[in-house]
C-alpha cells in the first residue's frame, strides 16, 4: 500500500481548524470551545511527529477534539458518569498503531485504529469517517481477522 | 467556523512557546520586498524570495520535519538583525544557522562565503580556489544558487570573474540593490 505523506503541520492545521473549532463549539458552548481548540492542536502538534504516514488525518483530529471535549466535560463535573467514550489513559500513538494495522486497506486500518486504540464507539467512527456504524463494525472485524491470520497463521 | 485571529495567534504562541515547532516561519519585510523567513531551535533556517506559504511550505518541511507552523515570535531575531542591516546599522549578523543535512562540499563552501566581508566581492572562481577546488566554479554557482539563507550569508558578494553579476535567486535587482546598500558599486 503507497502510504500518503505526512502533510506539513501549517497546511494540516489550515485544512481542519474550521471543522475542530465548529465540533468542540457544538459540544462545550462558545465559552469553552477556545481553550479546548487550542489544547486539541497542541496535542496534534506533540504527536504529529511520530506519525508515519499521513492517512486518515481528519479523523485523527476529530477524534482528539472529541477526547478534549470529554476531559472538559469531566473536568467541569467530575463526578458525573461519562461512558460515551475513551479511556482515561491517554490514547497510544497513532505509530503504534500503524505497524499493526500494516498491509490492512484504508477504511479497516481507520476502523481498528479508532475502535481498538481510541475506543470508539462505532457511531464515532462512522461519522469521524463518513460511514455507518454497520459498515463501521465490519470494517474494524474485517481488520482484526486479517491481523490475527498474520500475526498467528 | 471561522477562527478568530486572536485564537489563532494564541495557538501558534503556545505551540512555539512549548518547543512543539520543527521550523517556525513568518513574512518579513524589507526594503527589498517581503522575504519568508524560517528559523528551527538549531537556529536561521530559511529565507526566501518565494514567499507564497503554499509553495514553500513543503520545502521547509524538508529541512527540519513536518511541524512547520507560521510564527511570527520564532523569526523575531532574525527579522531584527535583517532590519538594521537594511537600515545600514549591521554588517555582520550574529544569528545562529541551521544548517543541517546539506552535503560536505556545500557545507566548506558556505563556511568562505561567511567570510566574504561586508561591502566587497569575490568571484565564483575565487572561492572555489579557497575551498582547494579551482576547478570547481560552476559547482560554487549551484551552491549560491541554492543557498537557503541568502543576505545572512551574503551570496549576492559573489559576482562573475569579469565583474557581471551574474546570475542570484532573488534577481539581478535586488543583488544590485544588496551591493549598493553595502556601498559595494
Amino acid at each position: 500500500m503507497e502510504t500518503v505523506a505526512i502533510p506539513p503541520f501549517e497546511r494540516f492545521y489550515e485544512e481542519h481548524r474550521s471543522e475542530v473549532l465548529r465540533l468542540l463549539r457544538r459540544r462545550l458552548g462558545a465559552d469553552r470551545a477556545d481553550d479546548a481548540f487550542q489544547e486539541t492542536f497542541l496535542r496534534a502538534l506533540r504527536a504529529y511527529g511520530r506519525l508515519d504516514h499521513g492517512e486518515h488525518l481528519r479523523a485523527w483530529v476529530l477524534t482528539i477534539a472529541k477526547n478534549v471535549a470529554l476531559d472538559t466535560v469531566r473536568r467541569a463535573h467530575p463526578t458525573s458518569e461519562l461512558v460515551e467514550a475513551g479511556a482515561e489513559d491517554s490514547p497510544p500513538a497513532y505509530s503504534e498503531l500503524a505497524d499493526l494495522t500494516d498491509g490492512l486497506g484504508t477504511k479497516e486500518r481507520a476502523a481498528v485504529v479508532l475502535r481498538y486504540g481510541y475506543d470508539l464507539s462505532y457511531e464515532q467512527i462512522a461519522s469521524a469517517l463518513d460511514s455507518t456504524p454497520g459498515a463501521a463494525r465490519q470494517a474494524a472485524s474485517t481488520g482484526v481477522r486479517r491481523i490475527r491470520r498474520r500475526i498467528a497463521p | 467556523m471561522t477562527v478568530s485571529p486572536d485564537l489563532d495567534r494564541r495557538f501558534r504562541e503556545a505551540a512555539t512557546a512549548l518547543g512543539l515547532v520543527d521550523l517556525g516561519f513568518d513574512l518579513v519585510q524589507t526594503p527589498i520586498g517581503e522575504l519568508l523567513v524560517g528559523a528551527s531551535d538549531r537556529g536561521l533556517a530559511a529565507i526566501s524570495y518565494q514567499t507564497d506559504p503554499e509553495e514553500s511550505l513543503d520545502r521547509l518541511a524538508r529541512i527540519a520535519g513536518p511541524r512547520v507552523l507560521r510564527s511570527p515570535r520564532s523569526v523575531d531575531a532574525a527579522r531584527r538583525e535583517l532590519d538594521e542591516y537594511f537600515a545600514g546599522k549591521r554588517r555582520s549578523f550574529d544569528l545562529a544557522l541551521d544548517l543541517r543535512a546539506l552535503p560536505p562540499f556545500t557545507v566548506s563552501v558556505l563556511g568562505e562565503l561567511a567570510r566574504v566581508p561586508y561591502g566587497e566581492t569575490t568571484t565564483y572562481g575565487a572561492l572555489a580556489r579557497r575551498v582547494g577546488h579551482p576547478k570547481a566554479a560552476r559547482a560554487v554557482g549551484t551552491v549560491m544558487h541554492r543557498n537557503r539563507v541568502p543576505i545572512v550569508l551574503p551570496c549576492h558578494r559573489v559576482v562573475g570573474s569579469t565583474g557581471d553579476l551574474t546570475g542570484y535567486a532573488g534577481g539581478l535587482d535586488r543583488k544590485r540593490t544588496l551591493l549598493e546598500l553595502e556601498g559595494a558599486r
